[in-house]
């Protein structure tokens, strides 16, 4: 056999490349970053992978075990490859409304909002999520392969502001617990009052005694939440909620399920959806760019020229008519004729059918909507397969 | 991760076994672990000509899709019908209820290219 895999930072990318023979020289450098937990996740027998830069869990038994688990009960996840950047001081308020393009500083204590960094030109660097932990401490969250890419940025675009941007990656370890039996596991091992734990708020607590930064949030599509612990402590919380969910359906989840979960959510994926040749508005997320605050910031006039302009091109769902999976980089076609791009797709544990998430043409999404005689095609490796559009997300936790 | 005694083997990661004329295939507990969760297999249907070394299938995992090459000449007599509706046996019994085909060995097939349980085991060592 001879596998191929999707783009760069799609998980999927992490897959084993053992199948494939000759190891491919745009992999990952030969020593990734190993989290707090590597010891944990070898001890569970996990299949061990390199994504960017890290070594992380790709799967401990089955990956559609893994997705289902979190859908129906709860799943555990090793996050601390993403990175954690402090941005402290009276200024960094105003420092963040100018890197990012939503409005840092209107944000309440406690609170945490997704937002993006963007280049000059309005192409979209990371999508973050900001939390604030006070009122002049923020903590970002990028993506693990741009932690380093947005740290920098921040360290510039901070120039002139009164605050300190510093990348405490190294000291965090983030352990997700997510699922709907996740808040009952983790009551039973914290002081913080959960039902008053809004979506999207964060909290300082205990879990088992250790000291946690606790978010509800999470990439899912389930209700979930978000710690953050000393890197030294990690391997005892992780514990603890592993043993406190045993008895719950809770199971340790790793990457593969991870990107089956937020793509049937419809969440986007940096190196998949999101990109610097897109910008938000691209990705149907124009809704992050908030043009009424206070001073300028880094692409606004790109951005306000693109938010005004009609679309170039629609993120849209697609429901594959053939059990051959729509990938990362496939045409799209309309009437044989390539009008869009894949930019995620799997197979949908919860749909049982191929799902996939594409950038196409603004005529063709609308009229794909109404087309009823299979013009709407991905061309899977050379033969086209029939495709249907629908709306994001493919899954909706039932409430 | 077990490597059958009385099976052959190919580079790409299947293995053969061969019966008089006929030969079954499937892929390796290495494959299978390698590519995870299975969801769809697609083999030649019976009556196929199958030439050694080209591909004539795929096996589509949550994270990737796999070529299947055959590992011999011949024309397909069998498919593993029960993949259709359970592809995940080539994950819980890649030797057994997981196979994917049968082959009609042409008279002049040539198995000497076929690697050896040890030598399969060698090549999967390379590959870590």
């Amino acid at each position: 056999m001879s596998t191929s895999e999707p783009g760069p930072a799609d998980p999927a990318a992490a897959a084993p490349d053992a199948v494939a023979g000759a190891p491919d020289p745009a992999a990952e450098p030969a020593a990734p970053r190993a989290t707090p937990l590597r010891a944990v996740h070898e001890s569970l027998g996990a299949s061990m992978t390199a994504f960017a830069g890290w070594l992380m869990p790709l799967r401990y038994r089955s990956e559609i075990a893994e997705h289902q688990a979190v859908r129906n009960a709860a799943g555990l996840f090793d996050l601390s490859h993403m990175g954690e950047i402090a941005v402290t001081g009276p200024g960094a308020g105003a420092a963040l409304d100018y890197a990012l393009v939503g409005s840092m500083s209107a944000l309440a204590p406690g609170r945490a909002r997704y937002t993006m960094i963007c280049a000059p030109d309005g192409g979209v660097l990371d999508d973050l999520i900001v939390y604030r932990l006070a009122d002049a401490e923020y903590l970002v969250i990028p993506n693990a392969a741009n932690t380093a890419v947005v740290a920098a940025a921040l360290h510039d675009r901070a120039a002139g502001h009164d605050a300190k941007v510093d990348d405490q990656t190294a000291e965090y370890a983030l352990i997700a617990i997510q699922g709907p039996h996740a808040a009952r596991i983790l009551a039973q091992l914290t002081d913080i009052s959960l039902d008053g734990v809004k979506y999207y708020a964060s909290h300082r607590g205990t879990v088992s005694g250790r000291p946690i930064l606790l978010a509800r949030t999470g990439y899912t599509g389930e209700d979930g939440f978000e710690l953050f612990t000393a890197a030294a402590d990690a391997e005892a919380v992780w514990t603890a909620l592993a043993e406190a969910g045993a008895d719950d359906g809770l199971v340790p989840a790793g990457l593969a399920a991870r990107d089956t979960l937020r793509l049937e959510a419809g969440m986007p994926l940096y190196g998949n959806e999101l990109s610097a040749q897109v910008t938000p508005f691209d990705a149907g997320l124009g809704r992050v760019v908030v043009f009424d605050k206070p001073g300028d910031f880094v692409g606004r006039a790109a951005l306000a020229e693109r938010g005004q302009a009609p679309a170039r091109m629609v993120l849209a769902g697609l429901i594959a008519g053939s059990r051959r999976v729509p990938r990362h980089g496939y045409p799209v076609t309309w009437d044989g004729v390539s009008r869009g791009t894949v930019t995620s797709g799997a197979p949908s544990p919860t749909l049982a059918v191929p799902i996939a998430m594409a950038y196409l043409d603004p005529e063709v999404a609308t009229r794909a909507r109404g087309d009823t005689e299979g013009r709407l095609a991905v061309d899977v490796r050379g033969k086209p397969e029939p495709a249907t559009i629908t709306d994001l997300p493919f899954y909706r936790r039932p409430r | 991760m077990t490597i059958p005694d009385e099976l052959r083997y190919t580079a790409e990661h299947e293995w053969v076994s061969i019966s008089g004329t006929v030969a079954s295939v499937g892929i390796t507990d290495y494959a299978q672990q390698a590519l995870g969760d299975v969801v769809y297999v697609s083999v030649p249907e019976p009556g196929s000509r199958v030439t050694a070394g080209e591909p004539c299938g795929e096996v589509e995992s949550t994270k990737s899709v796999s070529d299947i090459y055959s590992p011999v000449d011949g024309e397909v007599t069998e498919v593993n019908e029960d993949l259709e509706d359970d592809p995940a046996l080539v994950n819980t019994d890649p030797y057994g209820a997981g196979w994917l085909m049968r082959i009609r060995l042409d008279p002049d097939s040539d198995d000497s290219g076929l690697l050896t349980p040890d030598e399969y085991a060698a090549l999967t060592k390379e590959s870590e």
